[in-house]
């Protein structure tokens, strides 16, 4: 009995795969419809930031050039807005049921890269604009509720992601001039 | 009386042997339970990029995965080092892309169907045009929801 159940054993030892499904989960957006227009897709100049990443591995963010460190701080400061700058995205008036009125950013950011950029390059500036996002969840959350976005309960998150969206658009590909 | 005098020998007992089938019992079952059975071979290598902001996938049987990268060793002969795309068993290109989702579609439950993510495996070397291909693709076929494969760092 004991020789067969460590028989099993062994063999379950062997064919087990214990990696864990973890990653960036995102949306694409729907290709556009042929005999669409492309006119809606017009953006107010100053709500939408252009992160791009070079065949050389080079970050641009709202066109200067910047390390991948300091991404996040520049991405939290356009989606917050905190001094009403003109230059920085507006924010709209939303009401949002079981909150109330919140000024909403209307702010895009949209991700460019480079047929030559690398992969690992591209999911380390995707991570910190998710980052970014993340924490002005958790700074709306924790103002609002006291806690932390992902210890609230799922009303409330729903809630936090109408106040704070996370509007990164992974753009039609274009290949990114080196600069 | 010789029966009620004890045994004053100095030998301590062997460890008892008989609850070891049930500890044994108790690790198969948790392996049986916590097993996963790898459903392909890997033909390209994959070491998934690391990322902080990392969420589980909810249901892993609605993932069909894209694996993206160098063909390993023993293919490499024949496919050579660039970076390949291997779906199910097989190397194949962006063109199959399209049968591959509507077969993985096929195999769920109509009700699954709208939640189906495609998990995108791609090596950390990996040049992004090869990617963008595939995400391309993936839109055409509006396979919308997808999850680019990658490990936790603090």
């Amino acid at each position: 009995m004991a020789d067969i159940s460590f028989l099993m054993l062994i063999f379950f030892l062997m064919v087990t795969t214990m990696d864990k499904e973890e990653g960036l989960s995102r949306r694409l957006p729907p290709l556009p419809a042929e005999d669409q227009k492309v006119e809606d897709q017009k953006v107010n100049r100053r709500n939408i930031i252009q992160v791009k990443i070079n065949a050389s591995d080079r970050l641009f963010a709202g066109n200067e050039m910047m390390d991948v460190s300091q991404l996040k701080d520049k991405i939290k400061e356009f989606l917050t807005n905190p001094t009403d700058d003109p230059n920085l995205p507006e924010k709209e008036m939303k009401d949002i049921p079981g909150f109330g009125t919140y000024p909403v950013s209307k702010g895009v950011i949209s991700l460019q890269n480079d047929r030559g950029t690398t992969y690992s390059k591209y999911i380390e500036v995707q991570n910190e604009l998710i980052r970014a996002v993340n924490e002005i969840r958790d700074e709306f959350a924790l103002q609002n509720y006291g806690k932390k976005y992902a210890k609230l309960d799922e009303d409330r998150q729903e809630i936090v992601r109408k106040a704070v969206p996370q509007n990164i658009s992974e753009a039609e590909p274009k290949d990114v001039k080196k600069q | 009386m010789a029966k009620f005098i004890k045994k004053e020998k100095g030998d301590t007992p062997g460890i008892s042997t008989a609850s070891l089938p049930d500890i044994v019992f108790m690790i198969l079952m948790f392996f049986m339970v916590s097993t996963s059975m790898r459903q392909t071979d890997r033909k390209v290598k994959v070491s998934v990029p690391a990322a902080s902001e990392i969420a589980k996938l909810e249901r892993k049987d609605l993932a069909s995965y894209i694996f993206i990268g160098e063909p390993t060793s023993q293919y490499a002969a024949q496919f050579g080092t660039d970076s390949r795309i291997q779906l199910n068993d097989s190397f194949r290109t962006v063109d199959d892309i399209r049968d591959f989702i509507a077969s993985e579609r096929e195999n769920l439950s109509e009700a699954d169907r709208p939640f189906m993510t495609v998990s995108i495996k791609a090596d950390k070397d990996t040049r992004m045009g090869i990617i963008t291909d595939v995400k391309q693709e993936l839109r055409r076929c509006s396979a919308l929801k997808i999850m680019y494969g990658a490990r936790k760092v603090n």
